[in-house]
C-alpha cells in the first residue's frame, strides 16, 4: 500500500477536499475548453478589439442578470439586407434600389444605439441613400439623405438634427411612438428601416447591415470597446492557472533544492545561501515587479520569470532547511553514505522525499497567492499588453469607473472567479494539510 | 592478496572533530578515536566492547568511510582508504557493509522494502531489474524472511523490529560484501529477538565467511558472537583477547569492572560492595593524562598511571592489555 494513495483515499472523508477539488477540477476543465474552442492566437486578436466587434453593443450586462432581476432589457438584433427582398428599378447610367430593413421589437426597454453598416460593391462612384423610419403605428420619420463611401457607418444614434426633431436621443426617440420625451415608452411591433438608394453604376449593388444594440449581452455582458467579456473570463482562467502554478512549481522547487544542498553540505555552501537569503527576503517583491513593468517590460512571462527568480531565496528557504537539518542526521541516509549513494542522489532522493508529503498542502495554497499577485499587477496596469487576464478585466473597469456608471458585472464576474480560485485551493489544500501534515493529525 | 595478510588493518588511527566558535576560531577537539591499532583477519569475527562515548560508534564510520581520519590509516585489503577516490572508493564502500543500531531509523521511510533494497544495486551500478529482483530475493532468503512478495511491497513501519533489523542485513549483504560492521545491532530490538538476529548474523558470518566487527556495550552475549574481543575506553583499546580468554581472565581493571557488572545476576549479593568503576566516563575534549582510566581505577598507582600512558603489555599468550599494572616493577 502506497502512503500517496492512502492519503488520497483519507482525503474522501474531508467535504472541503471534495468541495476544492471540485472548484479546481471545474477551472482546469474551463481552462481547457477555453484553450481549444478559442485559439490562443484568436484569443489575443479578439481582445485586440475593433471592426470585428461592431454589432456588439457597449457595455452590455449580462444576460442572465437582468433576466434575474425581472428585467426585459433587448439583446442585439442585426437585419441584414441578404436576407430580405431587395427591389431594383434601372435607368440609364444606374440604378434605383429600394430596401426595406424589417423587424420586430417586443422589449420594454428601448435599445442602447442604432448603427447602418453599409457597403457598395462593384461601383466606381459614391452611391447616394435617403432612410426612412417606419414605426408599427405607421408612421414615416425621414432619416434624410447621404452619399455613402464604398464601406460605411451611418450612426443613427448620433445624427443631431434627427434629435433636435424627435426631442430625444434617436435610439429613444425613434421606438417611443407617441409617448412624450419626459417618459418614453416603447411602441412595440415590426418596425422597418426603408432605404431608398441610386448607385451610378450599372453592375453595383449595395449591401446593408442594421444594428439595433440591446443593452444585454451574452453570459458575461461586453465592455466599452464592444468586447465579448466572455473572452477574457475564459482566457483569464488558464492564463491564471498556468501563471499560478508554474509560479509556485518554480519556486518551491527551487527553494527546496537549494534548502536541502545547503543543509546536506553545510559550511561555506550554508552559510552563503542563507547570506543570500537574509538579503533577499528583505527586498520587497511589489514595487520590484512595478519597476520592472514600468521600465522594461510587462509581458506575463517576464513578470513570471522574475517572480519565480526572486521568489528562489525567500523565506521557505529557512522554512525547509529547520525540516531537513534533522532529516540530515538520520541513519538512513549514514546508511546511504555507507552504501555508496552521491550527494546528489541523498539530496534529491533521500533528503526530499521526507519531508515532500508536508508540502504539498503549502504548494497547493500557495498558487492563488500568485494567481492573485498576477491579478494585483494587472490591476495596478501592469497586465500583460496583449493577453487577457481577469486582472486586466479589472483594470478596464476600474479605468471606465464601472462601479460608478452601474456596471456592476464588470467587476463581479472577475472578482468571483479570482475569488473560486482561491477557495477551491485553500479548501483542497487544508484538507491536503490535514492528511499529510501530521502535526495536524487528531486521533 | 595472500590469505594470511590481514583484511582490515587500522594503525595510529585518530578521529577528532574540531570544536569551532564562530565559525573558525578552534576552541579544541574531541578525541572520538585517538590511537587505535588493530588488525582484522579474513573471516573473523570481533567485538569491540565499552561504555556509551567509548569511541566505539566513531571508529565504525571512520572504518566505513563516513569519517575522515585524523591521522593514521585504515589499510583495507592492502589499500589505504584515504587515497581512495570515484569508483575505487565506490568497490571499497560495496565490500564493507554497515548495520545500523535503530533498524527503523535505517531505513527510508518512504520508501518500500523493494525500492530500498534496489537502492544500492543501482547506486552500483547493477543496470537491468531482473538481476537486481533476483539478487534482492536471495539476500532476503539469506536473511531468513518469509512471505518475501507481501514484505518486497510494505514500508518500513509496517515491519516489526525483527523484521526490520532482517532488511537492514540484507541490504548490507546485498553488494556481497567481504566485511560487515554492525554498531549495536540488536540494542533496540526486543529481547525475544536478540538471539536470533544475533545467530543470524553469526551464521550468515561463518556461511560467508566475512568478517564481522561487531559493536557493542553488552558483554553478556559477547561469547557467543565473538573469536576475539577488543574493550575501548576514552578512544582507545584498552585490552585485547580471544573472547574466552578476555572474558575469563580479565587483566585490565576496566574489562574487569565492566565484568563485574554484568556477572552478579543473583539477588543475594545485589547489596554487595562490587569494585564497579565509579563516575563518568572521561572528557573526550580534555581527557586526563596518563592512563584515561586512572580517575575511576580502583588500582591506580600514584605517580605513575596519572602521569604516563600505559604502553602495551602481554599479560598472558594472546592476550594484551594497557595498564601499568602488568609491569613487573610494579609487580601484577
Amino acid at each position: 500500500m502506497n502512503r500517496w494513495a492512502a492519503g488520497l483515499r483519507e482525503l474522501k472523508q474531508y467535504p472541503s477536499a471534495i468541495g476544492g477539488l471540485a472548484i479546481i477540477l471545474f477551472l482546469i476543465g474551463l481552462s481547457l475548453y477555453t484553450v481549444v474552442t478559442i485559439p490562443y492566437s484568436e484569443a489575443l486578436d479578439k481582445w485586440r478589439g475593433g471592426e470585428q466587434w461592431r454589432m456588439h453593443p457597449v457595455n452590455a450586462g449580462p444576460v442572465w442578470a437582468d433576466r434575474l432581476a425581472g428585467g426585459d432589457k433587448p439583446r442585439t438584433q442585426v437585419v441584414r439586407s441578404t436576407e430580405t427582398e431587395i427591389r431594383e428599378v434601372p435607368f440609364e447610367g444606374g440604378r434605383q434600389v429600394r430596401i426595406p430593413l424589417e423587424f420586430d421589437y417586443h422589449n420594454g426597454e428601448f435599445p442602447s444605439e442604432i448603427n447602418l453598416f453599409l457597403r457598395t460593391l462593384d461601383s466606381s462612384r459614391q452611391a447616394f441613400v435617403r432612410l426612412n423610419w417606419k414605426t408599427p403605428s405607421g408612421e414615416t420619420i425621414a432619416l434624410g439623405g447621404q452619399r455613402v463611401a464604398r464601406d460605411d457607418r451611418i450612426s443613427i444614434s448620433q445624427n443631431p438634427s434627427l434629435e433636435g426633431r424627435l426631442g430625444m436621443v434617436p435610439h429613444i426617440g425613434l421606438f417611443a411612438g407617441d409617448s412624450p420625451p419626459d417618459a418614453p415608452e416603447v411602441e412595440k411591433g415590426r418596425y422597418r428601416l426603408v432605404l431608398d438608394a441610386i448607385l451610378f453604376d450599372e453592375d453595383a449593388r449595395l449591401e446593408a447591415d442594421l444594428a439595433v444594440y440591446g443593452r444585454v449581452h451574452g453570459v458575461a455582458g461586453t465592455d466599452y470597446q464592444r468586447r465579448n467579456l466572455m473572452v477574457a473570463l475564459m482566457w483569464g482562467t488558464p492564463v491564471a492557472l498556468a501563471f499560478g502554478l508554474l509560479a509556485a512549481v518554480g519556486t518551491t522547487i527551487t527553494t527546496l533544492i537549494i534548502a536541502a544542498t545547503g543543509v546536506w553540505f553545510r559550511g561555506i555552501v550554508d552559510a552563503t545561501i542563507q547570506r543570500l537569503t537574509e538579503v533577499n527576503i528583505i527586498l520587497p517583491l511589489l514595487p520590484i515587479l512595478v519597476m520592472v513593468g514600468t521600465l522594461y517590460s510587462t509581458s506575463i512571462w517576464l513578470m513570471l520569470g522574475v517572480v519565480i527568480v526572486l521568489g528562489i531565496f525567500s523565506a521557505g528557504i529557512k522554512t525547509y532547511r529547520a525540516m531537513l537539518l534533522p532529516i540530515r542526521e538520520a541513519p538512513y541516509i549514514e546508511a546511504a553514505r555507507a552504501y555508496g549513494a552521491s550527494n546528489a542522489r541523498i539530496i534529491m532522493r533521500y533528503m526530499i522525499p521526507r519531508i515532500l508529503p508536508v508540502l504539498i498542502p503549502t504548494f497547493v495554497t500557495l498558487i492563488p497567492t500568485f494567481v492573485f499577485l498576477e491579478a494585483s499587477l494587472a490591476v495596478l496596469g501592469l497586465g500583460d499588453p496583449v493577453l487577457p487576464t481577469w486582472g486586466k478585466v479589472l483594470n478596464d473597469a476600474q479605468e471606465q469607473s464601472a462601479l460608478y456608471n452601474g456596471f456592476y458585472y464588470w467587476v463581479i464576474s472577475p472578482a468571483v472567479l479570482l475569488m473560486l480560485t482561491g477557495l477551491g485551493f485553500a479548501m483542497f489544500g487544508f484538507a491536503l494539510d490535514r492528511v499529510f501534515n501530521p502535526r495536524l493529525r487528531t486521533q | 592478496m595472500t590469505a594470511g595478510s590481514p583484511l582490515l588493518q587500522a594503525s595510529n588511527l585518530h578521529t577528532w572533530f574540531e570544536l569551532r566558535q564562530w565559525g573558525f576560531l578552534r576552541v579544541g577537539s574531541v578525541r572520538a578515536v585517538d590511537g587505535v591499532n588493530f588488525a582484522l583477519a579474513r573471516g573473523e569475527s570481533v567485538a569491540f566492547v565499552g561504555e556509551s562515548g567509548c569511541g566505539k560508534s566513531s571508529l565504525a564510520r571512520t572504518l566505513l568511510g563516513l569519517h575522515r581520519p585524523t591521522r593514521g590509516e585504515v589499510t583495507f585489503d592492502g589499500e589505504e582508504l584515504s587515497t581512495l577516490k570515484g569508483k575505487a572508493r565506490q568497490r571499497y564502500l560495496a565490500r564493507v557493509g554497515y548495520v545500523q543500531q535503530d533498524p527503523f531509523g535505517a531505513l527510508p521511510p518512504f520508501m518500500d522494502v523493494r525500492r530500498l533494497l534496489n537502492e544500492p544495486l543501482i547506486i552500483h551500478g547493477v543496470r537491468d531489474p531482473a538481476a537486481r529482483e533476483e539478487r534482492i530475493r536471495r539476500v532476503l532468503e539469506e536473511v531468513r524472511l518469509t512471505r518475501v512478495d507481501e514484505i518486497l511491497s510494505k514500508f518500513p513501519h509496517m515491519l516489526s523490529g525483527g523484521q526490520q533489523q532482517r532488511i537492514v542485513i540484507a541490504r548490507a549483504l546485498l553488494l556481497e560484501p567481504a566485511m560487515i560492521i554492525a554498531d549495536e545491532p540488536v540494542s533496540m530490538l526486543d529481547a525475544s529477538v536478540r538471539v536470533e538476529i544475533l545467530n543470524l548474523l553469526r551464521n550468515i558470518q561463518r556461511e560467508r565467511e566475512l568478517t564481522l566487527a561487531f559493536i557493542t556495550h553488552d558483554l553478556s552475549t559477547v561469547r557467543h558472537f565473538a573469536d576475539r574481543i577488543f574493550v575501548m575506553y576514552a578512544g582507545r583499546i584498552v585490552e585485547q583477547a580471544p573472547v574466552d580468554e578476555l572474558l575469563d581472565h580479565p587483566q585490565h581493571p576496566y574489562t574487569q569492572s565492566l565484568l563485574a557488572a554484568i556477572a552478579d545476576v543473583d539477588a543475594d549479593n545485589a547489596l554487595e560492595e562490587r569494585d564497579v568503576p565509579g563516575g563518568e566516563p572521561p572528557s573526550l575534549l580534555n581527557p586526563p593524562p596518563g592512563c584515561r582510566f586512572h580517575p575511576r581505577c580502583p588500582k591506580a598507582i600514584a605517580g605513575t598511571c596519572d602521569v604516563r600512558e600505559p604502553p602495551r603489555f602481554a599479560p598472558r599468550e594472546g592476550h594484551y592489555s594497557d595498564c601499568w599494572l602488568h609491569d613487573e616493577r610494579h609487580g601484577s
